[in-house]
């Protein structure tokens, strides 16, 4: 008996007893939608989170001010303003391999155009920071040196701004007042979207942080040239820890910090933000992945289970099979397709009806979620395989049968 | 010339909870080319048990048995479906047929397992069924088919890989006076063409068909009579027990 006439009487006896195959299949098919799911949500999230990542930067290095203690009260953090203009600067010229040090610093405040307001993040910024923060212009440009040093009136807005003061029309050129300080738009941001914990991120006007100092986020608290924050991007290939402990020297030594004392700043590795992400998406999938295994070895028993009784209906069958020569290996290939064949049909809807839940996720849950072939080919091989070690044990057993009492059960 | 058949104190015996049954109790005897042989006896005479260590269904417990010179009482289960498959061919009382496959089908299912090319496979079984009249019932399932058709698909099936044997078990059994008839003529033509067959029954007047008769009773041949008439054919001459 060859493939093609085990195949075709396979799918033969399968459709005898419809109903009782597609029961059969269903634990495969669960089994296999479930893989399909989890391996969608799986990979979505990956590339969500490298999308996050993308968006954040990555090789990205962000220092906070620290806390201060006063008569052992500690205030928190960004409390001081240990950071200044000349950290960044110093980071920028002593930490090798360093291709933006950026300093900013944050506030918030009423943006006014017209008769429109809006209440948006300002931040002052340097001209190093958009490329820090991997942000590129959309439309007209960035603040240069000059207009950095002189503290020009002139501001970068996120796509928010443009859709919320401007309708979504070209807002360069125009002149909004921010907290009260008419400032000219040069620069329209290219859209960021959401960040890790879900805040627009282009909900901003960027401001030359010599011009935000003092006239708009007014926290300077008598230290000239203070930032808010230090963004360091890192060539790619950089080790980050190594540059984390580079950059962390350099401050405790421009600081004067002994070595019994705490850092007066916060250094954060945004790439450890993303890990943390990842792990948490990689515990949604080992969830999904359990309960696949789970399924599909409910499937394989299914499978199993009705296999051996229709070996039992079917005792005569086999009988007269070998009567006219099969071999034992030939009703063994006969029963194994059988499994096989069933399991690939239980894989095929499976697949469907996956792809169709996942289509659903993404639609009503709005989970990212990316079907992929070698998903596909998994679960499918899968599938085949619980056909394969379910169906064996019935297949052989068939296969044993002494031609003269199979021939004379009824 | 060697026998065809050639069984030395065959004996087969089954373990019947504490006691052993002896189903054939050491039977010797030859069945040359071209004879056709009834088997008789009552039932637990240990004909059928006979019949069935013939069709390499079942292996004796002891003895020999030589098939065309081949001694086949020791070979693997897979040798002796090889054996079954293009040896010999069994006609059934019960027809045996695959109830969900076509005429066609049934009698191309030998030719599956010998490895018949498809083509190949549907000329041989429309040929074979077109001997047995049943060519406009190729593609009829047995249960479309009266008792005698169904038995002829089984002797189309029997003939199918050209063996020199066939082995019947009660082929009357379930059929009607008149279709009997016409199934044991039937016999008796394919073993005018030579094929040796070996019939199983309990009933005088079918056994009359053939040309030699054995009886069982209590797993050992008492009777072999074999009628003067056969005797001129050429290779039936010998008929020991």
């Amino acid at each position: 008996m060859n493939l093609s006439d085990a195949g075709l009487s396979a799918v033969r006896s399968l459709r005898a007893n419809s109903l009782r195959s597609a029961l059969t299949a269903l634990g495969i098919i669960i089994g296999v939608s479930a893989v399909i799911t989890m391996l969608a949500v799986g990979e979505g999230a990956k590339l969500k989170v490298a999308e996050q990542m993308k968006s954040l930067g990555s090789n990205t290095l962000i220092i906070f001010p620290g806390t201060v203690t006063a008569t052992g009260v500690r205030l928190g953090s960004g409390s001081r303003n240990t950071l200044t203009e000349g950290d960044a600067q110093a980071i920028a010229n002593e930490i090798p391999r360093v291709l933006a040090a950026a300093a900013g610093m944050r506030g918030s405040g009423q943006v006014v155009y017209g008769n429109l307001n809006w209440s948006s993040f300002i931040y002052g910024v340097d001209t190093d920071w958009l490329t820090a923060r991997e942000w590129p212009i959309a439309r007209g440009r960035a603040f240069d040196e000059t207009e950095l040093r002189s503290g020009e009136k002139v501001a970068l807005v996120g796509q928010t701004i443009a859709d919320m003061l401007f309708g979504g029309t070209d807002p360069t050129g125009q002149t909004i007042r921010v907290k009260g300080v008419p400032f000219t738009i040069i620069g329209l941001l290219q859209p960021k979207g959401q960040n890790l914990q879900g805040n627009d991120q282009d909900d901003v006007v960027l401001l030359p942080i010599t011009t935000a100092r003092g006239r708009i986020i007014g926290n300077n608290q008598g230290r000239v040239r203070s930032v808010g924050h230090i963004y360091i991007k890192m060539q790619d290939g950089v080790d980050m820890t190594i540059a984390e402990s580079q950059v962390r020297e350099l401050l405790r030594q421009r600081h004067r910090l002994g070595a019994d004392k705490d850092d007066d700043f916060n250094l954060r590795n945004l790439s450890e933000i993303v890990a943390a992400e990842q792990a948490a998406s990689k515990t949604l999938s080992g969830l999904l992945a359990a309960i696949a295994s789970v399924s599909l070895l409910v499937g394989g028993i299914g499978i199993m289970n009705i296999m051996l009784v229709s070996v039992t209906e079917r005792t005569r069958e086999i009988g007269i099979r070998m009567a006219v020569g099969a071999r034992p290996q030939d009703i063994l290939a006969q029963f194994l397709s059988e499994a096989v064949i069933l399991s690939l049909i239980g894989a095929l809807v499976g697949v469907a009806l996956g792809y169709a839940g996942t289509s659903a996720l993404a639609h009503w849950a709005d989970w990212s979620t990316v079907v992929r072939g070698e998903a596909v080919l998994l679960a499918v091989f899968a599938a085949c395989s619980v056909g394969v070690f379910f169906g064996w044990y019935p297949a052989r057993k068939a296969s044993r049968l002494s031609p003269i009492q199979a021939l004379r059960h009824d | 010339m060697t026998a065809l058949i050639e069984v030395a104190n065959l004996a087969r015996s089954y373990p019947l909870g504490e006691v052993t049954v002896n189903a054939l109790n050491g039977v010797s005897l030859s069945i040359a080319r071209g004879e056709f042989v009834a088997i008789m006896g009552a039932s637990g005479s240990g004909k059928s048990t006979f019949m069935n260590l013939l069709g390499c269904l079942d292996t004796p417990s002891r003895g020999q048995y030589r098939l065309d010179g081949e001694e086949v009482s020791q070979l693997s289960a897979e040798a002796l479906a090889g054996v079954r498959n293009r040896r010999m061919g069994f006609v059934f009382q019960q027809f045996n047929l695959l109830a969900r496959a076509s005429a066609q089908e049934n009698v191309e299912l030998p030719l599956i397992y010998a490895r018949v090319p498809a083509a190949e496979r549907h000329r041989r079984a429309r040929e074979k069924l077109a001997l047995v009249g049943l060519a406009d019932r190729a593609h009829h399932r047995p249960m479309q088919l009266s008792g005698g058709q169904q038995q002829r698909v089984a002797i189309a099936r029997a003939l199918v890989n050209d063996p020199p044997l066939i082995l019947a078990d009660e082929p009357t059994g379930a059929l009607d006076t008149h279709t009997s008839e016409e199934i044991m003529r039937l016999l008796q033509d394919l073993n005018g063409q030579g094929i040796t067959i070996v019939l199983v029954t309990h009933e005088a007047d079918i056994a009359e068909y053939a040309r030699r008769k054995l009886v069982f009773r209590d797993g050992v041949v008492v009777e072999d009579t074999k009628p003067p008439s056969a005797s001129g054919r050429e290779a039936g001459g010998e008929g020991e027990p």
